[in-house]
């Protein structure tokens, strides 16, 4: 039980927001809320990489001093690659936001099923 | 169609959670994340570069032309803002 | 009447808020390299206290204002020096973003490293800061057709 406590379930945790966000694109009719569940799986996937990156006892990744050894400095990729990550998922949400604009200025609605329906009408 | 996403999704809770009995535990210094290229990083960024933040140094030096596309990401990103919401309104055509 | 401050409250929050967030952006494009810090978060606290600005003063008579305009031509010019300094280490004999041949007087080696990262964190700083702001511009209607939305 121990053993699953501290190797897993921050897994799982992560595991289930990810699943959250998920089942919120399929299921939600509503554009915004996808967006909203597509970001909730953004953070999860964000999350998982840093969780990587971590060491035990380690500090973080600014060099203090002129001794110094690996394991003291935790990993520095998976921020590096997170901090873009992080930028450019806020920017491709505005552009979500920017075409959702113009599909409530044209269909005047946000609903996937009511949209469809006047598509093919 | 709820029913088709829930049972999409308990299928793939089944996958993830089998996965993650594989994974490192949290912390590990020898797990495959931590000692393939970071070691290097950390080791020799202070004589190469001469940035105590490595983060930055990873960034801007090891992987700059990584960040150059990001940024022309971002700054396309904003132009596509832009493009789409500043053209015509529907119906606007008359004027 | 005092131009562009709506109440007490949103005067008050002005004046606590917007300067030091945008000294607190600075600092921490300053000091990315010798601390935690960067580009990219710099970037993003200089955006917020200018879209704080708009919001608080309003669009018009904001204090500390770029148009959305302008901030799409300035985010044009902040990839344009992350380029032009991969550019420059070119002309002068090296690879792309080699930062060895940048031609500046320095005494060491590392220290041509330390100009060129600060180089091109200034490019992506204002590239971010300008484009979150052509962002909010356009998504509020700021110009363009949605400007009554």
């Amino acid at each position: 039980m121990l053993d699953f406590l501290t190797n897993s379930l921050i897994y799982w945790l992560f595991a289930i927001l990810f699943l959250l966000g998920f089942f919120g694109i399929l299921a939600n009719n509503n554009f915004m809320k996808k967006l909203m569940a597509m970001n909730i799986m953004q953070v999860a996937v964000i999350i998982f990489f840093l969780l990587l990156g971590q060491k035990l006892g380690g500090t973080l990744p600014v060099i203090w001093g002129t001794d110094y050894v690996v394991e003291h400095y935790i990993n520095p990729l998976p921020h590096a690659l997170m901090l873009t990550a992080i930028v450019v998922s806020l920017s491709t949400t505005g552009v979500a936001l920017a075409l959702m604009m113009r599909i409530q200025d044209h269909y005047g609605d946000l609903e996937e099923d009511e949209i469809l329906r006047r598509m093919n009408k | 169609m709820k029913k088709y996403a829930a049972l999409l999704t308990i299928a793939l809770a089944f996958v993830f959670f089998y996965a993650a009995g594989d994974l490192p535990q949290i912390g590990d210094k020898d797990s495959p994340a931590n000692v393939h290229v970071s070691p290097r990083y950390i080791e020799d960024a202070m004589e190469e570069i001469g940035s105590p933040n490595l983060v930055t140094g990873v960034l801007a030096d090891y992987r700059g032309y990584d960040t150059l596309g990001e940024t022309t990401v971002i700054f396309i990103a904003g132009i596509a803002t832009a493009m789409i919401l500043r053209g015509k309104k529907e119906g606007d055509d008359a004027e | 009447m005092k131009p562009g401050f709506i109440s007490f409250v949103l005067d008050t929050a002005f004046r606590v808020l917007v300067p030091f967030t945008l000294v607190y952006g600075v600092y921490v494009l300053i000091f990315g390299e010798y601390g935690p810090g960067g580009g990219f978060q710099a970037g993003t606290a200089l955006s917020v206290g200018v879209i704080l600005s708009k919001l608080i003063q309003g669009k018009e008579k904001a204090q500390f204002n770029i148009r959305g305009s302008m901030a799409l031509i300035l985010a044009g010019i902040g990839t344009f020096i992350y380029a032009a300094v991969g550019f420059t280490t070119m002309i002068f004999g090296g690879k792309f973003l080699e930062y060895e041949f940048l031609p500046i007087p320095v005494h060491e080696l590392t220290e041509l490293h330390v100009w060129g990262i600060l180089g091109i964190e200034i490019g992506v700083t204002i590239c971010v800061m300008t484009t979150f702001i052509a962002i909010f511009s356009a998504l509020t209607g700021e110009e363009g057709p949605f400007k009554d939305a």
